[in-house]
């Protein structure tokens, strides 16, 4: 009662008169955001998402850098330097990664007993070579082979699809057939097919990824042409005298490519799944290139007696695919208009 | 209906006469001979060995013979296995490769399922986020890493399974089954939690609330039973993930199976045996695929088989 009793007790110069502007009236305060400014929004507040793109990062790094850091070269074999234990200077003092590992059932400092002053952060295997300095090789590798079969993926997938849906017709016809019964035939069973032909190495294993990766590809782009290339501004271009070629660039390709970058960004895990799996059962790559599936099978062989060595590969490979896979959601989130809230 | 799932048994045929067929070629232009091991022979022993594995004849002969030979379900005779025919091999190894395969199916999917229910009811708590990080380990850790690690552990560590072999009864089976689990845990629990949300929001069940089902009758009765429908689309993929899976897992836990068979004959450079398993796999991903169609057009008309997924 009080309040509203001083409220009308204001004085009559507190209030100052103001003028309707009338181009005012329309301003819009908030700076209208573009599709991709949007997805970016969304991203941003995508915590997993974010998390997953620092720690990308961090390992695109350590694969590029990691092999020069501990002046270890990867393939420098020391024999008395085999079968070394994790030893990290400043953690050892810990009590974990302090060089001490099993010999005959006891636990001895092998660093003091082989006399080696060096510190081998991860490890060494059974030729003494660095196995910090081999496992960031072996990422970098992994990632050389799935980014450029993702790349081969899209471009192909993109072309064929794109082709396929915007000429239709006859050309659409064959080019479904054909597609039509590749599907049918089993992604695994091609690659392990191809990569028994070729010459082993880092070319067979992209090449056996990409001949079959592409069709989930195209069929999406073409799906997604056949319902643009029907919509009114692809009309509306057309009858303004635009070329194939600009209504495909100009007016298709930016609409798809949210599409596009999402599906490509599900098939990088995909790839660093299938180089693994192929060297893991050990028609990958071949001795002394590592790759993350190389390294794997050499830790397995061992990991009775020096798990570390399966430890390491399998942790950057399990982040590595958790990271593209929440990247992946992540996009999907952002960019998928479906979803939007 | 009639006249779509003919067209599609004639794509399978067509399907596996092409995959046969350039199967068998690529076979041929494989470095190293199958009969490598043989090179002590001198060439009156080999000419024997080859006439008897009929590999001395012309290219196309010897394709238009397994050809027929393929036409009446015989798979040829194995190099490596002292003229084992392959039917016998594979016919003596697919019953542990059924069994892991399908109590992996079984144990995944339902737990999966479980997991994405939780997770949709208690949508944005704990249980979700809990859930949501498992199917998301589920998908991204390769089933050879996380089959590594549990024999590491729980079989070599812990001494609470066997290491591998196939001789200890069901506790030989625990371990592999569980490696292969993972992918369809994974797969169905992120699927049933988008659909259950999907459904959970719609018109029919605000009816079903606002009739005073009680929360367990529209959990299962009315939400469960739409979401559960479309999981049988993830079904080829699924399949697909256990075959690849179980290549390595039979590998790694010592499974005298299909997968098994199939590394260690790539190893050997054994031909026959090599493409009756790619046919055997083939064969069996068609298979699944055409089912999933044909389920899924039955399931829910309004899906248009015309344009049904290959």
């Amino acid at each position: 009662m009080r309040n509203e009793f001083e409220h009308e007790q204001l004085p009559q110069e507190e209030f100052e008169r103001i003028t309707i502007d009338s181009d005012q009236a329309e301003r819009i305060e908030k700076p209208s955001l573009s599709f991709w400014q949007d997805a970016w929004l969304r991203l941003r507040k995508n915590k997993a998402a974010v998390v997953s793109v620092v720690v990308l990062l961090l390992f695109l790094i350590l694969a590029l850098i990691g092999p020069h850091l501990n002046g270890h070269a990867g393939d420098a074999q020391n024999l008395r330097h085999a079968n070394l234990p994790p030893k990290i200077p400043g953690i050892e003092k810990m009590g974990i990664f302090d060089g001490v590992g099993n010999l005959a059932g006891k636990k001895v400092d092998l660093y003091e007993m082989k006399k080696v002053d060096e510190y081998y952060w991860f490890g060494t295997d059974g030729l003494g070579r660095d196995l910090f300095t081999r496992l960031w090789l072996g990422t970098q590798v992994s990632l050389f082979i799935a980014f450029v079969a993702a790349a081969i993926d899209m471009v192909i997938g993109v072309a064929y699809g794109g082709i396929s849906g915007y000429y239709g017709g006859r050309t659409d016809d064959i080019m479904q057939r054909i597609v039509e019964i590749l599907i049918g035939i089993p992604t695994l069973v091609v690659v392990i097919l191809m990569i028994m032909i070729m010459d082993p190495g880092i070319m067979a294993i992209i090449i056996a990824i990409s001949i079959t990766g592409w069709i989930g590809m195209s069929r999406i782009v073409r799906a997604q042409t056949l319902k643009y290339k029907s919509q009114e501004f692809v009309l509306a271009s057309r009858t303004l005298g635009s070329k194939d070629g600009k209504i495909i660039t100009k007016h298709l390709l930016p609409n798809m490519l949210g599409i596009i970058i999402i599906n490509t960004m599900f098939t990088i895990p995909n790839a660093i799944f299938f180089e693994a799996f192929l060297s893991f059962i050990g028609i990958g790559l071949q001795a002394p290139d590592a790759s993350l599936g190389t390294l794997i099978n050499d830790g397995y062989k061992v990991m009775e007696h020096q798990p570390y060595m399966l430890l390491f590969p399998a942790l950057v490979i399990s982040i590595l695919m958790i990271a593209f896979n929440l990247i992946g959601d992540g996009l999907r989130d952002a960019l998928d208009p479906k979803m939007k809230d | 209906m009639v006249k779509y799932i003919g067209k599609r048994i004639v794509y399978m045929f067509i399907t596996l006469f092409l995959i046969a067929t350039v199967s068998f070629f690529l076979m041929q232009s494989l470095p190293g001979s199958p009969i490598a091991s043989y090179s002590k022979l001198n060439e009156t022993q080999r000419a024997i060995v080859e006439k008897k594995y009929g590999i001395d004849k012309p290219k196309p002969v010897q394709y238009a013979i397994y050809m027929k030979n393929l036409a009446k379900g015989d798979l040829g005779t194995s190099f490596a296995f002292k003229g084992k025919s392959v039917n016998d091999l594979l016919a003596s190894r697919i019953k542990p490769s059924l069994i892991l395969g399908a109590q992996a199916m079984v144990f995944g999917t339902l737990v999966g399922i479980l997991l994405g229910m939780l997770a949709a009811l208690k949508q944005n708590t704990f249980w979700d986020y809990g859930s949501t990080f498992f199917a998301i380990l589920g998908i991204s850790i390769p089933s050879f890493v996380f089959a590594s690690l549990l024999q590491y552990w729980i079989a070599s560590q812990w001494h609470l399974l066997p290491v591998g072999l196939w001789n200890d009864g069901w506790k030989s089976s625990v371990l592999p089954s569980l490696a292969l689990a993972m992918g369809p845990l994974a797969l169905s629990a992120r699927f049933i939690r988008t659909e259950m949300i999907e459904v959970l929001s719609s018109d029919y069940i605000t009816l079903a609330k606002a009739k005073g089902a009680n929360g367990f009758e529209i959990a299962f009765k009315h939400a469960f039973r739409n979401a559960l429908i479309p999981l049988i689309t993830v079904l080829g993929p699924l399949a697909a993930g256990l075959v690849t899976g179980s290549l390595v897992v039979e590998q790694i836990f010592a499974i005298p199976g299909i997968g098994e068979q199939f590394v260690s004959s790539i190893m050997v450079n054994d031909h026959a045996t090599i493409m009756g398993t790619t046919l055997l796999f083939s064969a069996f991903l068609i298979f699944i695929i055409f089912i999933v169609d044909i389920l899924y057009g039955v399931i829910d008309p309004r899906i248009r088989l015309s344009g049904g997924k290959g």
